[in-house]
Protein backbone atom coordinates (compact mmCIF):
# COMPACT_ATOMS: atom_id res chain seq x y z
CA UNK A 1 0.00 0.00 0.00
CA UNK A 2 1.32 3.48 -0.82
CA UNK A 3 2.07 5.98 1.97
CA UNK A 4 -0.80 8.18 0.86
CA UNK A 5 -3.24 5.30 1.00
CA UNK A 6 -2.14 4.39 4.53
CA UNK A 7 -3.52 7.67 5.86
CA UNK A 8 -7.01 6.84 4.68
CA UNK A 9 -9.47 4.27 6.00
CA UNK A 10 -9.89 1.05 4.04
CA UNK A 11 -12.49 0.72 1.30
CA UNK A 12 -15.43 -1.49 2.25
CA UNK A 13 -17.10 -4.00 -0.08
CA UNK A 14 -20.46 -5.42 0.95
CA UNK A 15 -21.06 -8.82 -0.62
CA UNK A 16 -18.71 -11.55 -1.83
CA UNK A 17 -20.62 -12.71 -4.89
CA UNK A 18 -19.31 -12.21 -8.43
CA UNK A 19 -19.49 -8.40 -8.16
CA UNK A 20 -17.85 -8.21 -4.74
CA UNK A 21 -15.06 -10.66 -5.63
CA UNK A 22 -14.13 -8.81 -8.83
CA UNK A 23 -14.27 -5.49 -7.01
CA UNK A 24 -11.98 -6.86 -4.28
CA UNK A 25 -9.50 -8.28 -6.79
CA UNK A 26 -9.40 -4.96 -8.64
CA UNK A 27 -8.79 -2.91 -5.49
CA UNK A 28 -6.05 -5.29 -4.34
CA UNK A 29 -4.38 -5.08 -7.76
CA UNK A 30 -4.28 -1.30 -7.31
CA UNK A 31 -2.50 -1.66 -3.97
CA UNK A 32 -5.50 -1.06 -1.74
CA UNK A 33 -6.54 -3.33 1.12
CA UNK A 34 -10.36 -3.58 1.16
CA UNK A 35 -12.56 -4.96 3.91
CA UNK A 36 -14.99 -7.49 2.42
CA UNK A 37 -18.10 -8.20 4.48
CA UNK A 38 -20.38 -11.05 3.49
CA UNK A 39 -23.29 -12.78 5.20
CA UNK A 40 -22.37 -16.22 3.92
CA UNK A 41 -19.72 -18.48 5.46
CA UNK A 42 -17.91 -18.74 2.09
CA UNK A 43 -17.61 -16.54 -0.99
CA UNK A 44 -19.59 -16.93 -4.22
CA UNK A 45 -22.85 -15.14 -3.53
CA UNK A 46 -26.07 -17.00 -4.20
CA UNK A 47 -25.22 -17.92 -7.78
CA UNK A 48 -21.87 -19.52 -6.97
CA UNK A 49 -22.78 -20.53 -3.43
CA UNK A 50 -20.57 -23.17 -1.85
CA UNK A 51 -21.67 -26.08 0.34
CA UNK A 52 -20.85 -26.01 4.07
CA UNK A 53 -18.74 -29.16 3.64
CA UNK A 54 -17.53 -30.96 0.50
CA UNK A 55 -20.34 -33.27 -0.59
CA UNK A 56 -18.75 -35.44 -3.26
CA UNK A 57 -20.29 -33.50 -6.16
CA UNK A 58 -17.95 -31.62 -8.46
CA UNK A 59 -18.38 -28.07 -9.72
CA UNK A 60 -19.84 -29.29 -13.00
CA UNK A 61 -22.69 -31.01 -11.16
CA UNK A 62 -23.19 -28.08 -8.81
CA UNK A 63 -22.95 -25.13 -11.20
CA UNK A 64 -23.57 -26.70 -14.62
CA UNK A 65 -22.31 -24.66 -17.56
CA UNK A 66 -21.18 -21.92 -15.18
CA UNK A 67 -18.78 -24.21 -13.29
CA UNK A 68 -15.57 -22.70 -14.76
CA UNK A 69 -16.70 -19.21 -13.73
CA UNK A 70 -17.62 -20.37 -10.23
CA UNK A 71 -14.30 -22.14 -9.76
CA UNK A 72 -12.32 -19.21 -11.16
CA UNK A 73 -14.00 -16.76 -8.76
CA UNK A 74 -13.66 -19.02 -5.72
CA UNK A 75 -9.97 -19.49 -6.55
CA UNK A 76 -9.45 -15.80 -7.21
CA UNK A 77 -10.94 -14.84 -3.85
CA UNK A 78 -8.92 -17.49 -2.01
CA UNK A 79 -5.80 -16.01 -3.63
CA UNK A 80 -6.61 -12.57 -2.21
CA UNK A 81 -6.48 -13.73 1.41
CA UNK A 82 -3.80 -11.83 3.30
CA UNK A 83 -4.27 -8.86 0.96
CA UNK A 84 -7.69 -7.91 2.24
CA UNK A 85 -9.73 -8.22 5.43
CA UNK A 86 -12.54 -10.72 4.92
CA UNK A 87 -15.42 -10.91 7.37
CA UNK A 88 -17.65 -13.86 6.46
CA UNK A 89 -20.83 -14.64 8.45
CA UNK A 90 -21.18 -10.90 8.88
CA UNK A 91 -24.16 -8.65 8.27
CA UNK A 92 -23.88 -4.94 7.52
CA UNK A 93 -27.06 -3.74 9.19
CA UNK A 94 -26.64 0.01 9.04
CA UNK A 95 -24.63 2.61 7.15
CA UNK A 96 -24.03 6.20 8.10
CA UNK A 97 -21.39 8.72 7.06
CA UNK A 98 -18.41 6.47 6.55
CA UNK A 99 -19.30 3.98 9.29
CA UNK A 100 -20.82 0.55 8.81
CA UNK A 101 -22.53 -1.20 11.72
CA UNK A 102 -21.87 -4.91 11.42
CA UNK A 103 -22.97 -7.97 13.33
CA UNK A 104 -20.28 -10.61 13.22
CA UNK A 105 -19.78 -13.91 15.06
CA UNK A 106 -22.15 -13.00 17.85
CA UNK A 107 -20.59 -9.56 18.31
CA UNK A 108 -21.11 -6.07 17.05
CA UNK A 109 -18.58 -3.76 15.45
CA UNK A 110 -18.49 -0.37 13.80
CA UNK A 111 -16.21 -0.19 10.78
CA UNK A 112 -14.94 3.12 9.50
CA UNK A 113 -14.33 3.04 5.77
CA UNK A 114 -13.36 5.32 2.94
CA UNK A 115 -15.09 4.24 -0.25
CA UNK A 116 -18.00 1.82 -0.23
CA UNK A 117 -18.89 -0.69 -2.92
CA UNK A 118 -22.34 -2.18 -2.50
CA UNK A 119 -22.62 -5.59 -4.15
CA UNK A 120 -25.69 -6.76 -2.29
CA UNK A 121 -27.23 -9.07 -4.90
CA UNK A 122 -30.84 -9.98 -5.46
CA UNK A 123 -33.62 -12.31 -4.42
CA UNK A 124 -36.66 -13.77 -6.12
CA UNK A 125 -39.41 -11.35 -7.08
CA UNK A 126 -42.72 -12.57 -5.78
CA UNK A 127 -46.34 -11.83 -6.45
CA UNK A 128 -48.38 -13.70 -3.87
CA UNK A 129 -50.87 -16.30 -5.07
CA UNK A 130 -53.21 -18.45 -2.99
CA UNK A 131 -51.30 -21.12 -1.08
CA UNK A 132 -47.81 -19.69 -1.64
CA UNK A 133 -47.05 -19.85 2.11
CA UNK A 134 -47.71 -23.61 2.30
CA UNK A 135 -44.81 -25.79 3.45
CA UNK A 136 -43.13 -27.21 0.36
CA UNK A 137 -43.47 -24.05 -1.74
CA UNK A 138 -40.04 -22.47 -2.03
CA UNK A 139 -38.80 -19.58 -4.11
CA UNK A 140 -37.08 -20.61 -7.35
CA UNK A 141 -33.79 -19.30 -6.00
CA UNK A 142 -34.38 -21.19 -2.76
CA UNK A 143 -35.15 -24.39 -4.67
CA UNK A 144 -31.86 -24.01 -6.50
CA UNK A 145 -29.80 -23.10 -3.42
CA UNK A 146 -31.00 -26.08 -1.40
CA UNK A 147 -30.01 -28.35 -4.29
CA UNK A 148 -26.59 -26.88 -5.03
CA UNK A 149 -25.46 -25.95 -1.52
CA UNK A 150 -27.25 -28.54 0.60
CA UNK A 151 -27.66 -31.44 -1.81
CA UNK A 152 -31.36 -31.63 -1.01
CA UNK A 153 -34.38 -31.50 -3.32
CA UNK A 154 -37.77 -30.00 -2.46
CA UNK A 155 -39.89 -33.07 -3.24
CA UNK A 156 -40.22 -36.15 -5.40
CA UNK A 157 -42.76 -34.77 -7.88
CA UNK A 158 -42.24 -31.09 -8.40
CA UNK A 159 -43.94 -28.25 -10.26
CA UNK A 160 -42.02 -25.09 -11.09
CA UNK A 161 -44.12 -21.98 -11.68
CA UNK A 162 -43.58 -18.30 -12.37
CA UNK A 163 -41.53 -16.80 -15.15
CA UNK A 164 -37.99 -15.91 -16.13
CA UNK A 165 -34.84 -17.75 -17.16
CA UNK A 166 -34.39 -19.16 -13.64
CA UNK A 167 -37.69 -21.05 -13.98
CA UNK A 168 -36.25 -23.17 -16.80
CA UNK A 169 -32.76 -23.46 -15.36
CA UNK A 170 -33.94 -24.71 -11.95
CA UNK A 171 -36.44 -27.15 -13.51
CA UNK A 172 -33.69 -28.56 -15.70
CA UNK A 173 -31.26 -28.83 -12.76
CA UNK A 174 -33.86 -30.78 -10.77
CA UNK A 175 -34.47 -33.09 -13.71
CA UNK A 176 -30.70 -33.67 -13.98
CA UNK A 177 -30.64 -34.43 -10.24
CA UNK A 178 -33.00 -37.32 -10.94
CA UNK A 179 -36.20 -35.74 -9.63
CA UNK A 180 -39.56 -36.03 -11.38
CA UNK A 181 -40.44 -32.57 -12.67
CA UNK A 182 -44.17 -32.73 -13.36
CA UNK A 183 -44.53 -29.39 -15.10
CA UNK A 184 -43.14 -25.96 -15.83
CA UNK A 185 -45.84 -23.27 -15.64
CA UNK A 186 -44.86 -19.96 -17.20
CA UNK A 187 -46.89 -16.80 -16.71
CA UNK A 188 -45.43 -15.48 -19.97
CA UNK A 189 -47.21 -16.42 -23.17
CA UNK A 190 -45.18 -18.32 -25.73
CA UNK A 191 -45.55 -15.37 -28.10
CA UNK A 192 -43.61 -13.17 -25.66
CA UNK A 193 -40.79 -15.68 -25.56
CA UNK A 194 -40.32 -15.34 -29.30
CA UNK A 195 -38.62 -12.06 -28.40
CA UNK A 196 -35.64 -14.20 -27.35
CA UNK A 197 -34.85 -14.71 -31.01
CA UNK A 198 -33.70 -11.08 -31.09
CA UNK A 199 -30.95 -12.05 -28.67
CA UNK A 200 -29.78 -15.01 -30.77
CA UNK A 201 -27.15 -13.12 -32.81
CA UNK A 202 -25.55 -11.40 -29.81
CA UNK A 203 -25.82 -14.17 -27.22
CA UNK A 204 -26.26 -17.43 -29.15
CA UNK A 205 -24.85 -19.67 -26.41
CA UNK A 206 -27.33 -18.48 -23.79
CA UNK A 207 -30.37 -18.62 -26.07
CA UNK A 208 -29.45 -22.05 -27.43
CA UNK A 209 -28.78 -23.38 -23.94
CA UNK A 210 -32.30 -22.38 -22.89
CA UNK A 211 -33.74 -24.08 -25.97
CA UNK A 212 -31.75 -27.22 -25.19
CA UNK A 213 -33.02 -27.26 -21.58
CA UNK A 214 -36.61 -27.17 -22.81
CA UNK A 215 -36.01 -29.87 -25.44
CA UNK A 216 -34.36 -32.18 -22.89
CA UNK A 217 -37.17 -31.65 -20.40
CA UNK A 218 -39.82 -32.32 -23.06
CA UNK A 219 -38.08 -35.60 -23.90
CA UNK A 220 -38.30 -36.55 -20.22
CA UNK A 221 -42.05 -35.90 -20.20
CA UNK A 222 -42.07 -32.53 -18.40
CA UNK A 223 -45.30 -30.69 -19.27
CA UNK A 224 -45.01 -27.04 -20.30
CA UNK A 225 -47.82 -24.52 -20.00
CA UNK A 226 -47.46 -20.92 -21.15
CA UNK A 227 -49.51 -17.84 -20.37
CA UNK A 228 -50.95 -19.35 -17.20
CA UNK A 229 -53.31 -17.36 -14.95
CA UNK A 230 -54.98 -17.75 -11.55
CA UNK A 231 -52.21 -19.93 -10.20
CA UNK A 232 -52.80 -21.45 -6.79
CA UNK A 233 -50.83 -23.82 -4.61
CA UNK A 234 -53.12 -26.31 -2.91
CA UNK A 235 -52.94 -28.43 0.24
CA UNK A 236 -54.04 -28.36 3.86
CA UNK A 237 -50.88 -28.53 5.94
CA UNK A 238 -48.38 -28.81 3.07
CA UNK A 239 -48.36 -28.60 -0.70
CA UNK A 240 -50.32 -31.36 -2.44
CA UNK A 241 -50.88 -29.84 -5.87
CA UNK A 242 -51.22 -26.76 -8.04
CA UNK A 243 -54.03 -25.46 -10.17
CA UNK A 244 -54.05 -22.79 -12.82
CA UNK A 245 -55.92 -21.54 -15.84
CA UNK A 246 -54.60 -21.72 -19.33
CA UNK A 247 -56.67 -20.44 -22.28
CA UNK A 248 -59.64 -20.13 -19.93
CA UNK A 249 -59.56 -23.77 -18.80
CA UNK A 250 -58.67 -24.75 -15.21
CA UNK A 251 -56.16 -27.56 -14.76
CA UNK A 252 -54.86 -29.39 -11.69
CA UNK A 253 -51.57 -31.16 -11.13
CA UNK A 254 -50.55 -33.22 -8.11
CA UNK A 255 -47.11 -32.50 -6.62
CA UNK A 256 -45.26 -32.64 -3.30
CA UNK A 257 -42.99 -29.67 -3.88
CA UNK A 258 -43.11 -26.41 -5.83
CA UNK A 259 -40.66 -23.71 -6.84
CA UNK A 260 -42.11 -20.25 -7.49
CA UNK A 261 -40.65 -16.95 -8.64
CA UNK A 262 -41.21 -14.13 -11.12
CA UNK A 263 -37.75 -12.96 -11.96
CA UNK A 264 -35.40 -11.24 -9.53
CA UNK A 265 -35.49 -8.15 -7.36
CA UNK A 266 -32.42 -6.19 -6.23
CA UNK A 267 -31.52 -5.93 -2.54
CA UNK A 268 -31.41 -2.13 -2.27
CA UNK A 269 -31.84 -1.53 1.46
CA UNK A 270 -28.19 -0.60 2.10
CA UNK A 271 -28.06 1.75 -0.88
CA UNK A 272 -31.06 3.47 0.68
CA UNK A 273 -29.37 3.76 4.08
CA UNK A 274 -26.24 5.07 2.35
CA UNK A 275 -28.39 7.93 1.06
CA UNK A 276 -28.29 6.98 -2.61
CA UNK A 277 -30.83 8.59 -4.88
CA UNK A 278 -33.40 6.20 -6.35
CA UNK A 279 -35.40 6.41 -9.55
CA UNK A 280 -38.27 4.36 -10.87
CA UNK A 281 -37.30 1.74 -13.43
CA UNK A 282 -40.17 1.13 -15.85
CA UNK A 283 -38.86 -2.17 -17.15
CA UNK A 284 -38.52 -3.83 -13.74
CA UNK A 285 -41.40 -1.89 -12.11
CA UNK A 286 -39.16 -1.05 -9.18
CA UNK A 287 -37.21 1.86 -7.71
CA UNK A 288 -33.47 1.40 -8.21
CA UNK A 289 -30.50 3.27 -6.77
CA UNK A 290 -29.14 5.55 -9.46
CA UNK A 291 -25.72 4.87 -10.90
CA UNK A 292 -23.76 6.25 -13.81
CA UNK A 293 -21.96 4.01 -16.29
CA UNK A 294 -18.86 4.17 -14.07
CA UNK A 295 -20.99 2.72 -11.22
CA UNK A 296 -20.87 5.88 -9.12
CA UNK A 297 -24.02 6.44 -7.08
CA UNK A 298 -25.40 9.89 -6.26
CA UNK A 299 -23.35 9.85 -3.02
CA UNK A 300 -19.62 10.58 -3.40
CA UNK A 301 -17.58 7.52 -2.44
CA UNK A 302 -20.47 5.08 -2.76
CA UNK A 303 -20.39 2.72 -5.76
CA UNK A 304 -22.99 0.20 -6.92
CA UNK A 305 -22.26 -3.15 -8.52
CA UNK A 306 -24.01 -6.35 -9.48
CA UNK A 307 -27.65 -7.31 -9.34
CA UNK A 308 -28.20 -5.17 -6.22
CA UNK A 309 -28.19 -2.11 -8.48
CA UNK A 310 -30.41 -3.63 -11.21
CA UNK A 311 -30.80 -7.19 -12.44
CA UNK A 312 -28.28 -8.07 -15.15
CA UNK A 313 -26.88 -11.47 -14.16
CA UNK A 314 -23.59 -12.86 -12.89
CA UNK A 315 -21.40 -11.99 -15.88
CA UNK A 316 -22.51 -8.37 -15.72
CA UNK A 317 -21.98 -8.44 -11.96
CA UNK A 318 -18.33 -9.32 -12.42
CA UNK A 319 -17.90 -6.46 -14.90
CA UNK A 320 -19.76 -3.87 -12.85
CA UNK A 321 -17.83 -4.97 -9.76
CA UNK A 322 -14.57 -4.31 -11.55
CA UNK A 323 -15.87 -1.06 -13.04
CA UNK A 324 -17.04 0.18 -9.61
CA UNK A 325 -13.62 -0.63 -8.16
CA UNK A 326 -11.89 1.30 -10.96
CA UNK A 327 -14.00 4.35 -10.11
CA UNK A 328 -13.11 4.04 -6.43
CA UNK A 329 -9.41 3.76 -7.34
CA UNK A 330 -9.62 6.78 -9.63
CA UNK A 331 -11.46 8.81 -6.99
CA UNK A 332 -8.61 8.06 -4.56
CA UNK A 333 -6.28 9.69 -7.01
CA UNK A 334 -4.65 6.47 -8.18
CA UNK A 335 -4.06 5.57 -11.81
CA UNK A 336 -6.50 3.39 -13.75
CA UNK A 337 -6.42 2.07 -17.27
CA UNK A 338 -9.07 4.09 -19.13
CA UNK A 339 -9.10 1.48 -21.90
CA UNK A 340 -10.13 -1.20 -19.43
CA UNK A 341 -12.91 0.97 -17.99
CA UNK A 342 -14.23 1.70 -21.48
CA UNK A 343 -14.15 -1.95 -22.45
CA UNK A 344 -16.12 -2.95 -19.36
CA UNK A 345 -18.73 -0.27 -20.02
CA UNK A 346 -19.09 -1.44 -23.62
CA UNK A 347 -19.57 -5.07 -22.57
CA UNK A 348 -22.06 -4.02 -19.89
CA UNK A 349 -24.09 -2.07 -22.45
CA UNK A 350 -24.37 -5.24 -24.54
CA UNK A 351 -25.53 -7.31 -21.57
CA UNK A 352 -28.04 -4.64 -20.50
CA UNK A 353 -29.50 -4.71 -24.03
CA UNK A 354 -29.76 -8.51 -23.81
CA UNK A 355 -31.45 -8.15 -20.42
CA UNK A 356 -34.07 -5.91 -22.04
CA UNK A 357 -34.86 -8.73 -24.46
CA UNK A 358 -35.05 -11.24 -21.59
CA UNK A 359 -37.48 -9.04 -19.70
CA UNK A 360 -39.66 -8.74 -22.82
CA UNK A 361 -39.63 -12.52 -23.08
CA UNK A 362 -40.62 -13.08 -19.46
CA UNK A 363 -42.73 -10.07 -18.46
CA UNK A 364 -43.90 -9.66 -14.87
CA UNK A 365 -47.59 -10.73 -14.83
CA UNK A 366 -49.00 -7.61 -13.21
CA UNK A 367 -52.38 -8.59 -14.69
CA UNK A 368 -52.55 -11.32 -12.00
CA UNK A 369 -53.21 -8.60 -9.40
CA UNK A 370 -56.83 -8.08 -10.42
CA UNK A 371 -57.60 -11.80 -10.03
CA UNK A 372 -56.15 -12.23 -6.54
CA UNK A 373 -58.72 -13.43 -3.98
CA UNK A 374 -58.98 -11.14 -0.93
CA UNK A 375 -57.75 -13.79 1.48
CA UNK A 376 -54.44 -14.32 -0.37
CA UNK A 377 -51.61 -13.75 2.09
CA UNK A 378 -49.31 -10.94 0.95
CA UNK A 379 -47.05 -10.37 3.97
CA UNK A 380 -45.71 -13.63 5.38
CA UNK A 381 -44.38 -11.95 8.53
CA UNK A 382 -47.31 -9.85 9.72
CA UNK A 383 -49.92 -11.94 7.91
CA UNK A 384 -51.58 -9.16 5.96
CA UNK A 385 -53.77 -10.37 3.12
CA UNK A 386 -54.89 -8.75 -0.13
CA UNK A 387 -58.10 -7.45 1.45
CA UNK A 388 -56.11 -5.96 4.31
CA UNK A 389 -54.20 -3.84 1.82
CA UNK A 390 -57.16 -2.97 -0.39
CA UNK A 391 -59.31 -2.08 2.65
CA UNK A 392 -56.58 0.04 4.25
CA UNK A 393 -56.11 1.94 1.02
CA UNK A 394 -59.86 2.46 0.58
CA UNK A 395 -60.72 3.27 4.17
CA UNK A 396 -57.91 5.74 4.83
CA UNK A 397 -57.56 7.06 1.30
CA UNK A 398 -53.94 5.94 1.19
CA UNK A 399 -51.99 6.51 -2.01
CA UNK A 400 -48.38 6.04 -0.82
CA UNK A 401 -46.42 2.98 0.38
CA UNK A 402 -45.08 4.30 3.70
CA UNK A 403 -48.55 5.45 4.74
CA UNK A 404 -49.84 2.03 3.75
CA UNK A 405 -47.16 0.47 5.96
CA UNK A 406 -48.14 2.65 8.91
CA UNK A 407 -51.78 1.71 8.66
CA UNK A 408 -51.68 -1.92 7.53
CA UNK A 409 -48.30 -3.10 8.93
CA UNK A 410 -47.35 -4.34 5.46
CA UNK A 411 -43.56 -4.29 5.23
CA UNK A 412 -43.21 -3.82 8.99
CA UNK A 413 -42.37 -7.45 9.75
CA UNK A 414 -39.11 -9.30 9.99
CA UNK A 415 -38.34 -9.16 6.26
CA UNK A 416 -39.05 -5.40 6.12
CA UNK A 417 -41.00 -5.74 2.91
CA UNK A 418 -38.27 -7.54 0.96
CA UNK A 419 -40.74 -10.23 -0.08
CA UNK A 420 -44.08 -8.40 -0.04
CA UNK A 421 -43.04 -4.82 -0.85
CA UNK A 422 -43.22 -4.96 -4.62
CA UNK A 423 -46.51 -6.90 -4.49
CA UNK A 424 -47.96 -4.38 -2.04
CA UNK A 425 -46.94 -1.58 -4.39
CA UNK A 426 -48.67 -3.35 -7.28
CA UNK A 427 -51.81 -3.82 -5.17
CA UNK A 428 -51.84 -0.21 -3.98
CA UNK A 429 -51.34 1.04 -7.53
CA UNK A 430 -54.14 -1.18 -8.84
CA UNK A 431 -56.59 -0.29 -6.09
CA UNK A 432 -55.96 3.45 -6.35
CA UNK A 433 -55.84 3.48 -10.14
CA UNK A 434 -52.41 5.11 -10.09
CA UNK A 435 -49.25 4.05 -11.91
CA UNK A 436 -46.93 1.98 -9.73
CA UNK A 437 -44.26 4.67 -10.04
CA UNK A 438 -46.60 7.05 -8.18
CA UNK A 439 -47.09 4.97 -5.02
CA UNK A 440 -43.46 5.30 -3.96
CA UNK A 441 -41.36 2.76 -2.13
CA UNK A 442 -40.83 1.59 1.42
CA UNK A 443 -38.06 3.56 3.14
CA UNK A 444 -35.03 1.53 4.21
CA UNK A 445 -34.72 1.07 7.96
CA UNK A 446 -31.85 -0.13 10.11
CA UNK A 447 -31.29 -2.88 11.05
CA UNK A 448 -31.85 -4.20 7.53
CA UNK A 449 -32.32 -7.70 8.95
CA UNK A 450 -33.32 -8.92 12.41
CA UNK A 451 -30.55 -8.86 15.03
CA UNK A 452 -30.45 -10.61 18.40
CA UNK A 453 -31.18 -8.13 21.21
CA UNK A 454 -27.68 -8.54 22.68
CA UNK A 455 -26.25 -6.57 19.76
CA UNK A 456 -28.25 -3.55 20.71
CA UNK A 457 -26.87 -3.59 24.25
CA UNK A 458 -23.33 -2.99 23.03
CA UNK A 459 -22.05 0.30 21.68
CA UNK A 460 -18.53 -0.39 20.47
CA UNK A 461 -16.09 2.22 19.36
CA UNK A 462 -15.51 2.85 15.68
CA UNK A 463 -12.45 1.03 14.41
CA UNK A 464 -10.59 1.89 11.27
CA UNK A 465 -9.01 -1.50 10.73
CA UNK A 466 -10.96 -4.64 10.07
CA UNK A 467 -8.25 -6.77 11.67
CA UNK A 468 -8.44 -6.55 15.45
CA UNK B 1 -43.37 -37.22 4.64
CA UNK B 2 -40.46 -34.76 4.99
CA UNK B 3 -40.32 -31.79 2.61
CA UNK B 4 -36.68 -32.20 1.61
CA UNK B 5 -34.91 -35.29 0.31
CA UNK B 6 -31.16 -35.74 0.21
CA UNK B 7 -29.40 -36.36 -3.09
CA UNK B 8 -25.91 -35.89 -1.59
CA UNK B 9 -24.21 -36.30 1.80
CA UNK B 10 -26.48 -39.26 2.69
CA UNK B 11 -23.52 -40.99 4.35
CA UNK B 12 -22.02 -37.89 5.93
CA UNK B 13 -21.26 -37.89 9.67
CA UNK B 14 -24.52 -37.90 11.69
CA UNK B 15 -25.13 -34.90 13.94
CA UNK B 16 -27.52 -35.34 16.85
CA UNK B 17 -29.96 -32.60 17.81
CA UNK B 18 -33.40 -32.40 19.34
CA UNK B 19 -36.59 -31.01 17.87
CA UNK B 20 -39.21 -30.06 20.44
CA UNK B 21 -37.59 -32.51 22.84
CA UNK B 22 -37.49 -35.40 20.36
CA UNK B 23 -34.01 -36.77 19.53
CA UNK B 24 -33.21 -36.35 15.82
CA UNK B 25 -30.29 -36.79 13.49
CA UNK B 26 -28.99 -34.56 10.74
CA UNK B 27 -25.79 -34.69 8.71
CA UNK B 28 -22.56 -32.75 8.92
CA UNK B 29 -22.90 -29.83 6.50
CA UNK B 30 -26.64 -29.36 7.08
CA UNK B 31 -28.21 -26.03 7.79
CA UNK B 32 -30.66 -26.23 10.66
CA UNK B 33 -33.45 -25.82 8.08
CA UNK B 34 -32.28 -28.80 5.99
CA UNK B 35 -31.82 -30.93 9.11
CA UNK B 36 -35.40 -30.24 10.21
CA UNK B 37 -37.10 -30.45 6.81
CA UNK B 38 -35.42 -33.76 5.89
CA UNK B 39 -37.23 -35.10 8.98
CA UNK B 40 -40.45 -33.11 9.14
CA UNK B 41 -42.93 -31.46 6.79
CA UNK B 42 -43.23 -28.20 8.65
CA UNK B 43 -40.90 -25.85 10.46
CA UNK B 44 -43.01 -23.58 12.65
CA UNK B 45 -46.45 -22.08 13.02
CA UNK B 46 -46.86 -18.55 11.67
CA UNK B 47 -46.94 -15.84 14.34
CA UNK B 48 -50.63 -14.93 14.27
CA UNK B 49 -52.78 -17.52 12.50
CA UNK B 50 -50.47 -20.45 13.41
CA UNK B 51 -50.56 -21.72 9.84
CA UNK B 52 -47.73 -24.16 9.14
CA UNK B 53 -44.62 -22.65 7.55
CA UNK B 54 -41.39 -24.16 6.32
CA UNK B 55 -39.21 -21.31 5.12
CA UNK B 56 -39.23 -19.99 1.59
CA UNK B 57 -36.13 -18.26 0.19
CA UNK B 58 -33.21 -20.30 1.65
CA UNK B 59 -30.99 -17.17 1.36
CA UNK B 60 -31.49 -15.23 4.58
CA UNK B 61 -33.88 -12.77 2.95
CA UNK B 62 -37.49 -13.73 3.71
CA UNK B 63 -37.03 -14.31 7.48
CA UNK B 64 -39.64 -17.07 7.41
CA UNK B 65 -37.52 -19.69 9.16
CA UNK B 66 -36.66 -18.22 12.58
CA UNK B 67 -36.71 -20.83 15.31
CA UNK B 68 -35.84 -20.82 19.01
CA UNK B 69 -33.05 -22.71 20.75
CA UNK B 70 -33.59 -24.01 24.28
CA UNK B 71 -31.28 -21.24 25.53
CA UNK B 72 -33.87 -18.74 24.34
CA UNK B 73 -31.67 -17.60 21.48
CA UNK B 74 -33.52 -17.16 18.20
CA UNK B 75 -31.80 -18.21 14.98
CA UNK B 76 -32.60 -18.14 11.29
CA UNK B 77 -32.64 -21.83 10.35
CA UNK B 78 -31.54 -21.45 6.70
CA UNK B 79 -28.32 -19.66 7.63
CA UNK B 80 -27.46 -21.53 10.84
CA UNK B 81 -25.23 -24.59 10.51
CA UNK B 82 -26.49 -27.62 12.41
CA UNK B 83 -24.35 -28.29 15.48
CA UNK B 84 -24.20 -31.35 17.71
CA UNK B 85 -26.57 -31.15 20.66
CA UNK B 86 -28.70 -28.24 19.40
CA UNK B 87 -32.06 -28.21 21.14
CA UNK B 88 -34.59 -26.58 18.84
CA UNK B 89 -38.10 -25.44 19.68
CA UNK B 90 -40.36 -24.80 16.72
CA UNK B 91 -43.79 -24.88 18.34
CA UNK B 92 -45.63 -21.65 19.13
CA UNK B 93 -45.36 -20.43 22.69
CA UNK B 94 -48.54 -19.47 24.53
CA UNK B 95 -48.79 -16.32 26.63
CA UNK B 96 -47.03 -18.07 29.53
CA UNK B 97 -44.11 -18.85 27.25
CA UNK B 98 -44.80 -22.58 27.30
CA UNK B 99 -44.84 -24.45 24.00
CA UNK B 100 -48.46 -24.78 22.91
Amino acid sequence: MSDAAKDRAQPLIVGAGPAGIRAAATLVAAGLRPIVVDEAPACGGQIYRQPLVPDGRDARVRYGSEAPKAERLHREFAGLQGKLDYLPNTLVWNLSDGVADVATNGGHRRLAHDGLILATGAMDRILPVPGWTLPGVFSLGGSQIVLKAQGCVIGSRIVFAGTGPLLYLVAWQYMKAGVKVAAVLDAAPLTAQMAMMKALPGFPAIVLRGTRFIAEMMMKGVAFHYGINKLRFEGTSRIEGVSFEVRGKRRHLACDGAGFGLGLKPETQLADLAGCQFAFNERDRVFLPQTDTARRSSVPGVYLAGDGSGIAGADAAEMSGERAALSLIEDRGLAVDPGRAGKLEKELRKIFAFRNVLEQSFPFPSQWIADLPGDTMVCRCEEIDVSGIRDAADHFGIVEMNRLKAVSRIGMGRCQGRVCGSAAAELLAASTGRPISAVGRLRGQAPVKPLPMSYAAIAPAVTGEAAE
Amino acid sequence: MPLLHRVARQNEVPIGFSLNGKPCEGRRGDTLLSAILTIDERLRPSDFSHEPRAGFCQMSACQDCWVTLISGERVRACSTPLAEGMQVITRAANSAGEPA
